[in-house]
């Protein structure tokens, strides 16, 4: 089985968001890029059907040099070899574009990409590259089976799970669960030692035209300080719910 | 052209998401000089959306389409658009709507914005307002295509009524191939889901075991809210992973949500801070939480919560 697990490079959880350039563009100073924690779950489980039903994984994001750092963490934690698609992302659409072109030529039986990544959110991605490729798609998965072209996965809804068959090839949209979180991986020397000699391979972009535009960005107002109800007066958290905040 | 909206149901009756849906395809239908669509998929009574701006119904009626496929839906709303000449396409953002939406912008060819907040700013170019960075923004975006999808974040619109008299006519799209078979469902069907809930009842790590997670359940149940817990909660095994609120778990964006026992940690604050009131309940004046909440109470989970739900009892009773 061909894997390919796509990866975003995006800020720690704990870092700071500021803006720059009349708040246009996000503040990189200082900040920390990691691997998006929802393909770090899909990694793992590609880690998993490697060692356990034999698969080739590689890794691919669409950025520019900056991400490089991240795959190669990528290819230490045991993928084979990553692809840098050499431009930069500017929305949702234009990524999938890119990731379609690199599957289609790449041959991949299943794809694992996040459910969403934690800088935009958008939570776009897979579902266009699965549509794009003609894949079928499966979101919000907690689990997965591959057994030859068919694959079982579990998905969270709302309120509750569900499990779908389905055949390759797949794009799967992961998130925790996938693994757990005990069994992530974390590079040890020797797997960074030989992900210095894995190939990274840059490729040029399609020139995907993104379909949205980001034109500039705000934070939320600053919020009051908390009123502080003495807990033995709770007919005043009641009042306050009521008259004040109108929620109850 | 008209705005198309995709009115979700369950078991035939439309979600409050869906009325809120419709409420903001008006907004932008009145903006744009044009009129309402809403394409329902085996909606029992199709009447109420009328109240919310809507002028005409597409119903869909296919024993194909009972239990969710996000391709065969994305397909139906498509063919919808495609029918009405749709120039925006808006969806709710369920976990079903979701997992369609991006099957659809392709379908289409359109720019998709999720997690929208508003109304759009303008229409032309149609830019909208959406979270970023885990709630720790927004980013106003514009979408360049000419047919344009958007996702509206559960609970940021509201609910705004008014009256339109729909017309309605049955609708049959062709369904393609699903590529995914539901095999199991494992959901509980009596209780409200984080997704719908205006009100969201969250406890933490500060609760000491699940079998003390009874009081929760009776809070929730006289605010008519859903249960939540923070990721600690969920990875011990007290409570299911579907309640799981954060950066990892899920996102809540409800009116009011009360935090019981949680320290606040950036990445749970990641996943509530698109709700509006914020409540903490926490023995620890030092929990970080209480810098992100609105109302506090410093006091044991043990004693406030049996209390505050007497008290919630009493206001209901004297309320009703
Ligand atoms: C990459 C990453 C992703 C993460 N994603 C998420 C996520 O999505 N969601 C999430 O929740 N966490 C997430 N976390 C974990 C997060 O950092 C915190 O560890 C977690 O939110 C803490 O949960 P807790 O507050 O229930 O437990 P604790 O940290 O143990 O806090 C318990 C709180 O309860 C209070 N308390 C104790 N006893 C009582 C009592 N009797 N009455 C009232 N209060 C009491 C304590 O004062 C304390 O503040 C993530 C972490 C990482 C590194």
């Amino acid at each position: 089985m061909k894997i390919l697990v796509c990866i975003s490079h995006v800020p720690d959880t704990t870092s700071k968001i500021n803006f720059t350039d009349g708040d246009s563009k996000f503040d990189t100073n200082g900040v920390q890029y990691v691997i998006n924690p929802n393909d770090e779950f899909g990694l793992t489980r590609a880690m998993w059907f490697k060692e356990k039903q034999g698969a080739s994984v590689d890794v691919v994001n669409v950025g520019g040099a900056e991400t490089e750092p991240t795959l190669r963490k990528a290819l230490a934690i045991g993928a084979d070899s990553a692809i840098r698609v050499n431009t930069e992302a500017k929305d949702g659409f234009q990524v999938a574009k890119e990731l379609a072109k690199v599957v289609k030529d790449g041959g991949y039986d299943l794809v694992i990409a996040g459910r969403e990544s934690i800088d935009y959110n958008g939570g776009m991605v897979p579902g266009m590259l699965a549509e794009l490729t003609g894949a079928n798609f499966v979101t919000n998965c907690i689990n997965l089976e591959v057994e030859g072209t068919n694959a079982t996965a579990t998905r969270e809804i709302d309120g509750g799970k569900e499990t779908v068959a389905t055949s390759l090839p797949l794009v799967i949209g992961g998130q925790k669960g996938l693994v757990e979180e005990s069994d992530l991986r974390i590079p040890n020397m020797r797997g960074i030692m030989m992900a210095r000699k894995k190939p990274l391979n840059v490729v040029d972009a399609a020139n995907a035209e993104p379909e949205t535009a980001s034109i500039k960005f705000e934070k939320p107002a600053p919020k009051g300080a908390v009123t502080l109800v003495d807990a033995g007066n709770l007919d005043e958290l009641v009042n306050l719910l009521h008259n004040e905040a109108k929620v109850i | 052209m008209s705005v198309l909206v995709y009115t979700e149901s369950e078991n035939g009756k439309f979600k409050k998401t869906a009325l809120e849906v419709a409420s903001y395809a008006k907004a932008v239908a009145t903006q744009l000089g044009t009129t309402v669509t809403a394409v329902t998929v085996n909606a029992a009574d199709t009447s109420e959306l009328a109240n919310y701006g809507v002028d005409k119904i597409l119903n869909v009626t296919n024993s194909a389409l009972e239990k969710f496929s996000a391709k065969s839906y994305a397909a139906v709303i498509k063919q919808a658009a495609e029918k009405e000449g749709a120039k925006v396409v808006v969806v709710s953002q369920s976990a079903d709507s979701k997992y369609l939406a991006p099957l659809l912008a392709v379908g289409l060819d359109a720019g998709y914005a999720s997690n929208v907040m508003e109304a759009p700013s303008s229409t032309s170019p149609f830019t909208v307002k959406r979270t970023a960075f885990t709630n720790k923004a927004f980013n106003i975006t514009t979408i360049n295509t000419d047919v344009k999808v958007v996702g509206l974040s559960n609970n940021s619109f509201g609910l705004v009524e008014s009256s339109a008299s729909a017309t309605s006519e049955d609708f049959a799209p062709t369904l393609p191939e699903a590529g995914v078979t539901v095999q199991s469902v494992d959901k509980a069907t009596d209780t409200v889901t984080i997704a719908d809930a205006e009100i969201v009842v969250s406890a933490g790590r500060g609760l000491k075991g699940p079998e003390n997670w009874g009081m929760i359940e009776e809070l929730a149940g006289v605010l008519g809210a859903a249960t939540a817990c923070s990721k600690p909660v969920s990875d011990l095994g007290w409570r299911p992973h579907s309640e799981h609120v954060g950066q990892t778990g899920k996102p809540v964006a409800a009116n009011l949500y009360i935090a019981i026992g949680i320290s606040g940690a950036i990445q749970h604050l990641a996943g509530i801070n698109a709700s509006k009131v914020k409540v903490v309940i926490n023995t620890d004046p030092e929990a970080p939480f209480f810098k992100a909440a609105d109302y506090g109470v410093v006091g044991d989970a043990f004693e406030v919560v049996p209390a505050l739900i007497e008290k919630l009892k009493a206001f209901k009773a004297a309320n009703a």
